[in-house]
Order: structure tokens, then sequence, then C-alpha cells
């Protein structure tokens, strides 16, 4: 890295945050929810209720002994119809539990703010929250705050750059939740034993950044930093070290350079469990895109079918042609709109026909645009020539595996070449060569 | 409401939004940065220059979709990559060239160094200057006969003389060498693109700022002729503006397929242009040197390539 630059490379893209005036609206119930098992990084959940069994509000209905694993909770009360594998909107099997919705929302029994003391209770109330990662990993959060050498880690880095176009859902969250907030990461940083905080957030939030700069003006650990409003900035290597100057070497965790990454809504969901004990059971959604009729931040119980979530928001101005869950550079096209809402999931972006076409691939000209844009400096045209002809030797050597697949290369190709696309079989290739 | 699923629905990998930024969009900014050239060659050599660039383009076009039809590839004549090697490989050749030469240039550049690489991106030579040294070594004498400047419409008998650099390589009188204001503006003798070097900067300004091109070819092959010329006791800004210097750092160094992807690369690549170019104006047999110094740092680029792969997040860049 060179020594006179203190960013790493970035790009723009178009923002397009249309719904960012659009105060969180709150969904009426469905009349059923479909709560996957699959919904963090780690051991699948096994469902933890049968069929026909009564659930209340806040209700554990899927668990898993393993350690990287996170509880999964109803948001409704209602009768359990049927748990059946179901295709995911990942391309996998996931036992999915169908919920007939009995609109009582009747809480739980002993739903209580947890005993917090000490470092082992607060993690133990985060598990017990089901929060992971909301900004899109969705790798379980108490796992995250766990790493084997806390000692060594100093600061706690708060993702609020939301740097995916259209997505509003972060920022409304530090707008409207930001006492939770802040809240939230007094208590991490007290219970973690860490001495400093710093809220990143990109500059093009402005409010944002002025609001939460006001309410920590006299907290010294904490202090908020404003990021270029740039792609991907919301990366955990790049936040780190934009806002640090610290870097992750490959193959290590940020924990290992004295860091801990966790997003705003994370944050918030945790706080709101320490105070009141009502784990994640909701998620703050922006609805969006060409084929949306009206663009809204919506509160959506977990599981909430995707057509109904757009039924809310006035249903589909033209026919969806692609339907993207998360964001335009990272999210996932589904294939289905009869699938519901996870945990990791912050944005549903429906397009029309217009957008959903992809231009046709040329030949590469070697431009070198795609060298120039990646965030981890790789070399995506010449990974793309390595895995054309198969040659693993060449792609270990590229470090292809450090690729986040962040999509920066893609976007910027005068040639329409699928780079990230490439770029993630080519790390799928080298780690079947690794079993070998 | 209807639902919509499977059939109705396109699935595909992230990212779902891209670039507007098109290979012919690229062509076409490049067309455009040749415009101020191409104007001046009209005005300083008459319309014999012109003509001799349009016909260079329509060949090269011709030869491009021929070449594909024949071999049964996609036709790719609308990227506009042909029309830029054509009017690049007019503006390395003298005005007065026939028509039919230049034609066999045309062939040279789009069939043989381009399309029998495999087309646009994967020619490792430029096909306009390969196409201009083979002309030269046909073509000797046509190739460095060199009309003089005005020479208007209608004139039967063009006057010729020899280029600028021809005057200093044959140790002539300093006197005949036409002064720096002439140099810069292009009213002087030479292949009919590469005279003018305001309009040439003007062209590579555009470039810059459209971001089709980086500034580091350019600047450090000029820098470098700057630099020895200087050394050698010459003056640096009759180099720097004679012969093809800045048509060559400009809009042939810099061509994509054929210099180095880095900037670490893209610096050596500059530098080695240039001292080829200074090398062979200086102690060579030739007055000018700028193709031959492209078309050697072309053949290294790969090697160049290898050994200034950058350091990539995290430092492990080469292992």
């Amino acid at each position: 890295m060179s020594i006179f630059n203190k960013h790493l490379p970035a790009i723009h893209v178009e923002h397009h945050k249309n719904t960012s005036e659009c105060p969180t609206a709150k969904m009426p119930l469905p009349d059923k929810m479909y709560i996957s098992m699959v919904q963090h990084i780690g051991a699948p959940c096994q469902p933890t209720v049968a069929v026909g069994d009564l659930v209340k509000v806040g209700q554990v209905i899927g668990d898993s002994e393993a350690f990287v694993s996170a509880p999964i909770h109803s948001g409704v009360s209602g009768k359990v119809m049927s748990i059946e594998n179901t295709m995911s909107s990942v391309g996998i099997w996931d036992p999915i539990v169908t919920i007939s919705v009995d609109k009582k929302q009747e809480v739980l029994e002993g739903i209580a703010p947890p005993e917090v003391h000490d470092k082992e209770s607060f993690l133990k109330a985060v598990r017990a929250s089901g929060v992971v990662g909301l900004g899109g990993a969705a790798f379980p959060t108490h796992v995250k705050f766990n790493p084997k050498n806390l000692d060594e880690v100093d600061t706690l880095i708060i993702n609020g750059a939301e740097c995916e176009p259209y997505i509003t859902a972060d920022y409304r969250t530090m707008m409207e939740d930001s006492e939770l907030l802040i809240n939230g990461i007094r208590t991490t940083m007290k219970y973690l034993g860490l001495k400093k905080a710093i809220i990143a957030i990109e500059a093009n939030k402005e409010p944002a950044i002025k609001k939460l700069g006001d309410m920590v003006k006299d907290d010294e650990g904490i202090e908020v930093f404003s990021l270029k409003p740039m792609y991907p900035q919301g990366a955990e290597r790049v936040i780190i070290y934009e806002t640090t100057g610290r870097v992750v070497p490959p193959g290590k965790l940020p924990a290992d350079s004295g860091v801990i990454v966790s997003n705003v809504s994370s944050l918030v969901a945790i706080q709101r469990y320490m105070e009141t004990g009502m784990p994640l059971i909701s998620k703050r959604i922006t609805v969006d895109g060409t084929a949306i009729k009206t663009p809204k931040n919506v509160e959506v119980l977990i599981g909430t079918p995707i057509n109904k979530l757009v039924e809310f928001c006035d249903g589909y101005r033209r026919v969806p042609k692609k339907i993207i869950m998360g964001g335009p550079m990272m999210g996932r096209a589904i294939y289905d709109d009869g699938i519901a809402v996870i945990k990791n999931n912050n944005a549903i972006l429906a397009f029309d026909e217009e957008w959903a076409e992809f231009p046709k691939e040329t030949a590469c000209i070697n431009c070198g645009r795609c060298t120039k844009a990646c965030p981890m400096m790789l070399m995506p045209t010449t990974i793309f020539k390595a895995y054309d002809r198969r040659d693993r030797e060449a792609l270990v050597k590229l470090n292809v595996s450090l690729c986040m697949e962040c999509g920066s290369c893609s976007y910027v190709c005068p040639a329409k070449k699928q780079l990230s696309f490439m770029n993630k079989l080519a790390k799928q290739f080298v780690a079947e060569g690794g079993k070998k | 409401m209807s639902r919509y699923n499977q059939g109705t629905l396109t699935v595909s990998s992230s990212p779902h939004v891209l670039d507007n930024t098109t290979t012919s969009r690229i062509m076409l900014d490049v067309i455009i940065a040749l415009v101020p050239a191409f104007i001046m060659s009209g005005v300083v050599f008459g319309s014999r220059a012109i003509l001799l660039t349009i016909t260079c383009v329509a060949s090269c076009i011709v030869f491009e979709w021929a070449f594909e039809k024949v071999t049964n590839k996609e036709n790719t004549i609308s990227d506009l990559s042909a029309v830029v090697t054509g009017v690049l490989l007019s503006f390395n050749l003298p005005s007065s060239l026939p028509y039919w030469m230049a034609v066999v240039g045309c062939f040279v550049a789009i069939a043989i160094v381009k399309q029998l690489f495999g087309g646009i991106g994967q020619n490792f030579a430029n096909p306009a200057i390969t196409a201009r040294i083979v002309l030269l070594i046909s073509f000797a004498t046509p190739m460095t006969t060199w009309p003089l400047p005005n020479q208007l419409m209608g004139a039967a008998d063009a006057v010729t003389g020899p280029t600028p650099l021809g005057i200093m390589n044959m140790g002539g009188d300093p006197a005949m060498v036409p002064s720096n204001i002439d140099m810069f503006l292009g009213f002087v003798g030479g292949s009919l693109g590469e005279t003018s070097a305001i309009a040439l900067l003007l062209g590579g300004i555009y470039l810059i700022a459209r971001k089709v091109i980086e500034p580091t070819i350019p600047v450090a092959f000029i820098g470098t002729v700057f630099v020895l010329a200087l050394l050698a006791g010459q003056d640096p800004v009759f180099h720097v503006c004679a012969g093809g210097v800045m048509l060559g750092a400009i809009f042939m160094a810099t061509d994509y397929s054929t210099s180095p992807l880095t900037t670490n690369g893209k610096i050596i690549f500059g530098i080695g242009c240039g001292v080829l170019t200074i090398i062979i104006r200086l102690f060579g047999a030739m007055p000018e040197g700028v193709s031959f110094s492209i078309l050697l740092m072309n053949i290294l680029t790969p090697h160049i390539d290898n050994l200034s792969r950058r350091k990539i997040y995290g430092g492990g860049g080469r292992k």
C-alpha cells in the first residue's frame, strides 16, 4: 500500500437515496409468516416448535447447539402450520416454519430485560437476542464480540456507511433510533472493555453525522467519522482502513488488528433487547426501485413475504423483471417474490425490464479500469484470464481469495464483463483445489 | 395481486447496476480527441491529407468487416476501434503517399496485427505503429518523401523537403530548422497528423479529462525525451515537438492492450519509449524513432506487467 495514499481505491456509484426522507412506516400483520431456519452464517437452526404448536411474540422457534449460530424468534402469535424444506433465496433447501397469524400479538410471558453484569452475561444476552450482522453479512454478533484476542481489541467501529445505492434503512435507524444506538455503543464498550468507538458515516448523510455528533460531543470515547461518499466504504476491511489506517492482513480477522466492526442496526437491536428483553423480530427495510409504486422505509417482521411488503408499498408500478434482496451492488436477485424477509435484509429493490436487461459482453480491451477500481488492489482482468484457463496456481498468486465481491470491477468494466462473478467462481475453484 | 416468480424474474449475479462506459464510447472519445489534429492536417497539408485519412478509415472498416465475415466471427465494427486504427495509421503517413500503399498498410494493421491475434484487446503490438513500420520498410522512398506545408488543393506538384528531424539527422544548417513556434503549431514537414503539437495536446487533455487515459505514459514519455535531449545538449522543446513524440506519447503508447496495466508499469513503459526514441534519433541511421521505440516497448509489455504487479491490500503482493 502506498504511503502517499490514505485511501483505498473506490468508485463513484449513483446514490439514488430516494427514500432518505421517508420516515419508517409500520406494516400491518400479514396472514402468514414464513420463517427460515437459515438466517445467518454458521450452523442452521433446528426448529424448536412442532406443527400445531401455538407460538407467541418473542418465542424462540429455532436454535442450534453450535457456537457459530443464533436463535430465531417468532414475531407474531399464532399457530405453526407446517415445517417444510423450501428453496430459499440462496438456492438451497431450507426448513421454513410457516405460522398462521392470529393477529392478537400475544407477547411471550417472561419477556424482560436480561440481567447483565459482566462480559459473559453480556455475550449470553447478545446470543439470546438473536442479533447477527444486520449490514448484510449475517455473522452472529455474539461470536464477533468474542474473539480469542479480545484484550488486544481497543476500538469499536460502528458501520453507518451505507454505501450501497438506494438503501436508506441504516440512515433512518441513525435518525430515528439515535438514542438506542448511542446507548448500545456505550453498553457494548462497557462490557467488552473498549476505550474507543468510531461511528463511521458517509459524508452524504449530513443530518445523521450532525445529530449523532451532537449527542456524543461530551463523550470522549466516541467519535463520529465522515467517510468519502464512495463505494464500497462500508466494506469491513475498507472501513477499518479509512477510519483507523489499520490493515487486516488476508486471512486475518478485524480483531487481529484491534478492531471490532458492527453495523448500526445490530447495535440498536442489541440495545433494544437489553432494555426491553424483546429479541430481534423485525427489521427496517428500504423498498425502492423503478418497479415499486411508492418507495418507503418499512419496519417489517422477519418472515413477512416480499409480495406482502410490496403490496404495502402500493404494489408494483411496472411489471418487475428483477427483484433484489439487498443493494444493487452486492444484493441477491431472487426468483420468487413469495420469499420471506430474513434478518440481514436491508432492502427490497424491484426493477422493471429496462433495468433488468444485461448489456452484451464484449472483448476485454485491457483498459485497466477494474484494476484501478478494486479496493483490495487485485487485478480482476488478470484473474478472469487465469480463471478462463483454469490456472489454479496463478489464481492463488493473484490472491483471488481476498476478493470480497463488492462488484466494483464489474461496475466499471466498459466491456460489461461480469468480473465480480468470475472472481466468485475463481474463489470457489481455488477453494476446491485446496481440498484435494 | 399477481405473484411474480420463476420464469418471469431475471436472476443474475451481482452487481445489478453498471456504469454507462462502453468500449465504443471510449473509442468515440479517442476519435473526438483526434479531431483537432485532423483539422490541422487539412490546414497544413491540404485536402490530400483529409482524403488519405478517409481512405484509411474506410479501408480499416472494410478489412475488419471482411475478416470477421470470412472467419465467421462476430462483427465488431460498431466498437469503432477500426476507425481509430485507420485515423492513427493515416496520421503516421506522409500526405503524398499513394492511396493503394495506405490500403496495404490498413490490411497489415487490421488483418495481420489485430485480427490474426484475436481481435480487439488481444493484439500484442499497436496495429497502426506496426503497419507504419511495414510500410516504411516496404516503400522507403514514398514513406520518407515529405510534402512541405501550405500545399493547397490543386497544386500539381507538391514541393517536398526534409522534416525538421531530417535536417538535424543530416547535420544540416541549423538555420533551416523551423522555429519552435512553427513546430508547436505544426507548420513543418512530416507525417500528416504528427506535426501540430498543440492540436495533439488538446486531444490529450480531452482524453485525460474524460478519464479515457491516465497522464502517466505521456508524461513519462515526453518527460524522458525532454530530459535526455537537455542532457545531450540539444533543444528539448524541439525534440518534444518534432516528429511523432506527441502523437506517439498521447495516442499510440497509451493503447490499452499494448501498454502495462499498473501505474509503475506505465512509468517504466513511458520512460523506455522516451529513452529508445532519443537513442534512435541521436545515434541511429533513421531521423526518427518513435514508432520503433513504441513497438519495442509493446513487445516488452507482458514482462513489464509481470514485474510490476502491484502490492495488494495487506501487502502480500508477489509470492
